[in-house]
């Protein structure tokens, strides 16, 4: 079963179709990049994945839920790293990945082991969030997703802002989750970061998504088959 | 349930002990516009002493326009509203949490501000059981529907302007309500308040259903 099944995809940001009927399938284990230009819908299609965004047309079923009628019960089996760090500004780094472990129902150990993963350690974690630079943000927020251990994991610009060992700490996590046997989306312009850790690539541009052979890096890349 | 309750209530009230916005700006706003109110009436005391409990309850509702958007606020910063939905956390312990670190910020509010009365306008206080009943019934009733409005206008840009016009007129039977029994226990007017303060209960009672039915669907909405 797909972990990622869509089909004819539409959303609807006010009027406007962010997403035009995009057809994308994700198995367990796979690792997908969705590269495309600003605006294209990389990441509408990944906070529809996230159950964040209402389905207009079309189907999608992720983690065997179709979205139409349940987007809830699959939000805690995923890991979505959004724009926003989804963090509180007054509250610790230590402070926020407690409330959201605990939210999120998951062992203290978990917690710690996220963060140390994310490199969160010793004075760091007592730091107010507000005080923190974009990429330790950026790493307190992985971390919170990846407490979660979820089996679908939503990345958007993940290296954003990080320095170079957090940027491998990523491209660790990525490849890592994909072999554990989950299913990893990330929306990325640094394709020449994240194309060595990913199965194959898929171009989003207008709204719809379309399918690119896994080239090697000496060849240029071929558009084999659309698909939205 | 509970435990979910406790969790939003204490993250809440967390934040509030770290940025102290309901300590440092909402009570001494509170308090500026029971000054103020002084200054307009001082000349005629009789009247100042007759409207103190109106002018009390104006002050709580002015300032709890502040207390719901600072508590909007917290989530709209980074998008933790959104964490909020992935969270798994159910909507209506959300709700509940927000509505009860919202409650206990109002109580602090109104405590000053019943201090504020008492010595700025010589209140008295004849009916001290009728006049903490009816206190807590407001402050439930006002925590509940401004949760509610809350996340009504948790995504819109303009919140800020649009929250106190949607919000004051709710919660004007809160202060037609609460000024009645405030009246009573100060003994200002020749009132029985116990049936007003049932019906703040009756207020508060029925956002907090609104709230606990609503509040998911209009998180997913925003």
């Amino acid at each position: 079963m797909p972990v990622v099944d869509l089909t004819e995809a539409v959303v609807l940001l006010g009027r406007f179709p962010a997403l035009a009927g995009a057809t994308l399938r994700v198995d367990a284990g796979e690792s997908v990049l969705l590269q495309g230009p600003n605006g294209a819908g990389k990441s509408t299609l990944l906070r529809l994945c996230a159950g964040l965004l209402r389905l207009e047309r079309g189907s999608a079923t992720i983690l065997g839920q179709d979205l139409r009628t349940d987007r809830r019960s699959i939000r805690n089996r995923i890991g979505y790293v959004g724009h926003q760090s989804m963090l509180y500004d007054d509250l610790t780094v230590e402070e926020n990945l407690r409330f959201w472990g605990r939210a999120a129902g998951v062992e203290q150990s978990q917690q710690d082991a996220a963060a140390e993963r994310m490199q969160i350690e010793g004075r760091l974690r007592d730091v107010q969030v507000a005080r923190l630079s974009a990429g330790q943000r950026r790493r307190t927020a992985i971390a919170v997703a990846a407490a979660r251990r979820p089996q679908l994991w939503l990345l958007d610009e993940p290296h954003a802002g990080l320095d170079q060992s957090g940027r491998d700490v990523v491209d660790s996590l990525i490849t890592d989750a994909a072999a554990a046997g989950g299913a990893v989306m990330v929306a990325s312009h640094e394709l020449d970061r994240v194309e060595p850790v990913v199965d194959r690539r898929v171009t989003i541009a207008g709204g719809t998504a379309t399918e690119v052979n896994n080239a090697p890096s000496s060849a240029p890349a071929e558009e084999v088959n659309r698909v939205g | 349930m509970l435990a979910e309750i406790m969790l939003i209530a204490g993250k809440d009230l967390r934040i509030e002990f770290r940025s102290r916005v309901a300590l440092n700006q909402v009570a001494p706003f509170a308090l500026l516009i029971l000054i103020l109110f002084g200054f307009a009436l001082d000349a005629d005391r009789a009247s100042l002493t007759t409207f103190t409990p109106g002018l009390y309850w104006v002050a709580i509702l002015l300032s709890s326009v502040l207390a719901v958007h600072r508590s909007v606020a917290v989530e709209a910063g980074e998008g933790a509203s959104e964490g909020l939905l992935l969270s798994g956390l159910r909507p209506a312990s959300i709700f509940l949490g927000k509505t009860a670190a919202l409650i206990a910020q109002l109580l602090v509010v109104a405590v000053v501000l019943l201090g504020g009365v008492v010595i700025f306008y010589e209140a008295a206080i004849e009916d001290g059981v009728l006049l903490v009943t009816s206190l807590l019934g407001a402050v439930l009733g006002v925590g509940a529907a401004g949760t509610l409005y809350g996340a009504l206008l948790g995504g819109q840009r303009a919140r800020e302007t649009i929250l106190p016009i949607l919000l004051l007129p709710v919660l004007a039977p809160v202060l037609i309500a609460a000024t009645r029994a405030f009246g009573d226990a100060m003994g200002t007017v020749a009132a029985d308040g116990w049936p007003w303060t049932s019906l703040l209960f009756a207020f508060a009672a029925m956002y907090l259903a609104l709230g606990i039915l609503a509040h998911g669907v209009l998180m997913e909405e925003n």
